[in-house]
C-alpha cells in the first residue's frame, strides 16, 4: 500500500505546469486533489514516473460567470460546487449532485477536473457535464481546444486529453428560466460509487408539454450516455400522472447496459426505471409552470 | 542524487516547523507517524476510505494517506494531538467520553478531527446530516449509535458555547 517511487513537480504558475508536462512525456501524472489518483499509486495500479502537482495554481480555483457560462476552475473542490452560490444559482445540478460524491473529507480535497479526467463510468461530475453540455478547456505549450463534453470521454478512466494537456476550466451553459433539475444515484454504501445514477434537466412548454428535456445515465457503460432521443415518442406528449413513468421504461428497454462486475444487467436496469422516474418527477417539480 | 530521492522538506504542524527529509511518494501519514512521531493519526486502509487518519490541512478535513507529505509544505497540517492541547479534551472529545462513542478508539481520532471540522461549519444538524457526515469515518465496534449521541451533545454544546 506505499507507491512506487516517482519525482515530482509542483509549478507556481500554468505555464510552469505546462511546460512540466511537455517535458515529461508519458510517464507523468497530474495530481489535484489526488482522491482517486492517491489510491490508485498507493496500490500500485498506476505507476507514473513523476507526478505534477497543480495544487498552487490559484487561477485554476476560479469559479465566474462569463455571459451565458458558468466557467468553473479545475481545481475547484467539490465541496465548493456544493456551497458556492454562483453555482447553485446558474447550475443548480451541478452544486446538487457535487453533494453527494464521496465523503465530507473527499469533497474538501477533490477537485471538478480531477474527477472529468479520471473519467470514472460512475462518477457523479462527467455524467452532470454531459447532462449539461459542458465544454472542457484543455491547454498545453502547443495551444488550446474546446472539447464538448459529448466528445470527452472516451471510455473507462479514458478522455481524449493528451498526456501533455491539461483540463484548466469547464464552461457550462447556465440554467434557462424555468427549467427544473432531477438527480439520483443508487450506491450500496453511503460515499460509494452509484451502481446507476441519473440526471434530467426539463422545463414546461406550451399546453403544459415538455420542452427542453436532457437525461443522462451513469454507470450503465463505459462513458455515461445521454439517452433522451430514446423516449423521444414519449416526450412530445402533455406531462400526466404517468409520463415520467412511461419515459423511464421506455428509456429502460431501448437502452443498452454492458456487463460489469458491480452488479447484474437485469439489477441495473430495475435502477434506470427506478431512478430515471424519480429524477423526473423531481424535475418536474422543481420546473416552472411554463407558458 | 536522483529526483526520485528524500527531499528536504519543511512541513508546518500543529503551528511549530518540521524540517525532515522523505522521498516524494512517502505519505503524509507515514511522515507524521514515523518521522514527527505523531501516532495519534491511525493508518487503516491506506486508499481513503475508513477516515482514520484524517488531519486538517489548512483547516479543512484532509485523508492524510491520499496525499503526500512533499505536497504538504507552505499548507498548515493539524493533527488529533493539538485538539486537547493544554490537557483539556474538546468538545467532540468530551462528548464521546461521556456518550462511550467508542470502544477500541481506532476510529476515533479521524473521527474526531472530521466532526470538529464539519460542526464549525454545521453547527445545528439533523441527525440524519450527522449519520451521513459520519459516514466517512469507518468504525467496527460501536453501531454509531453513541457516536451520534456523542455529536448531537457536541453540537449543541458548540452552539451554547461551553465545552461541558
Amino acid at each position: 500500500m506505499k507507491p512506487a517511487r516517482f519525482a515530482y513537480d509542483a509549478p507556481a504558475t500554468l505555464e510552469g505546469v505546462l511546460r512540466s508536462l511537455a517535458a515529461a512525456g508519458d510517464g507523468a501524472k497530474v495530481i489535484a486533489g489526488g482522491q482517486s489518483l492517491a489510491p490508485m499509486l498507493n496500490m500500485r495500479l498506476a505507476r507514473p514516473d513523476r507526478l505534477i502537482d497543480i495544487n498552487a495554481v490559484g487561477e485554476l480555483g476560479e469559479i465566474a460567470l462569463d455571459g451565458n457560462w458558468l466557467s468553473i476552475g479545475a481545481l475547484v473542490r467539490h465541496d465548493a460546487l456544493a456551497r458556492t452560490a454562483l453555482v447553485q444559482q446558474h447550475c443548480p445540478l451541478l452544486a446538487h449532485a457535487a453533494a453527494t460524491i464521496g465523503h465530507y473529507a473527499i469533497r474538501k480535497r477533490g477537485t471538478i477536473g480531477g474527477s472529468l479526467a479520471h473519467a470514472d463510468p460512475a462518477a457523479q461530475l462527467p455524467l452532470v457535464a454531459l447532462a449539461l453540455d459542458a465544454e472542457m478547456d484543455l491547454r498545453s505549450t502547443r495551444g488550446s481546444r474546446i472539447v464538448a463534453a459529448r466528445d470527452f470521454f472516451l471510455s473507462v478512466f479514458s478522455t481524449v486529453l493528451d498526456s501533455d494537456e491539461l483540463l484548466v476550466r469547464v464552461r457550462i451553459p447556465r440554467s434557462s428560466a424555468g427549467e427544473g433539475f432531477g438527480f439520483r444515484l443508487f450506491n450500496q454504501r453511503a460515499g460509494d460509487f452509484a451502481l446507476v445514477a441519473v440526471a434530467a434537466t426539463l422545463a414546461r412548454g406550451p399546453d403544459n408539454r415538455v420542452a427542453r428535456l436532457r437525461l443522462a445515465i451513469g454507470g450503465i457503460g463505459p462513458v455515461p450516455a445521454r439517452v433522451e432521443h430514446l423516449a423521444a415518442s414519449e416526450t412530445g406528449e402533455p406531462f400526466s400522472e404517468q409520463w415520467s413513468a412511461r419515459v423511464a421504461a421506455a428509456i429502460a428497454d431501448a437502452v443498452k447496459i454492458e456487463e460489469n462486475e458491480r452488479a447484474p444487467v437485469a439489477f441495473r436496469k430495475e435502477l434506470v426505471v427506478a431512478l430515471m422516474r424519480e429524477a423526473l418527477d423531481e424535475a418536474l417539480d422543481r420546473a416552472g409552470r411554463g407558458s | 542524487m536522483s529526483a526520485l530521492d528524500p527531499v528536504p522538506l519543511l512541513l508546518n504542524i500543529n503551528g511549530a516547523t518540521r524540517r525532515l527529509f522523505a522521498e516524494p511518494r512517502r505519505l503524509l501519514s507515514d511522515v507524521l507517524r514515523e518521522d514527527c512521531g505523531l501516532t495519534g493519526l491511525h493508518v487503516g486502509c491506506e486508499h481513503g476510505v475508513c477516515g482514520a487518519c484524517t488531519i486538517l490541512l489548512d483547516g479543512a478535513p484532509a485523508r492524510a494517506c491520499l496525499m503526500y507529505a512533499v505536497q504538504a509544505q507552505g499548507h498548515e497540517i493539524t493533527t488529533i494531538e493539538a485538539f486537547d492541547a493544554g490537557g483539556e479534551l474538546s468538545v467532540v472529545q468530551q462528548a464521546l467520553h461521556e456518550e462511550h462513542g467508542l470502544q477500541c478508539g481506532f476510529c476515533t481520532p479521524g473521527i474526531v478531527v472530521t466532526m470538529e471540522a464539519w460542526l464549525a461549519e454545521h453547527p445545528d444538524p439533523t441527525e440524519t446530516e450527522i449519520r451521513d457526515a459520519l459516514s466517512g469515518n469507518l468504525c467496527r465496534c460501536t453501531g454509531y449509535h453513541n457516536i451520534v449521541a456523542a455529536i448531537v451533545k457536541a453540537a449543541a454544546r458548540r452552539r451554547e458555547g461551553r465545552a461541558t
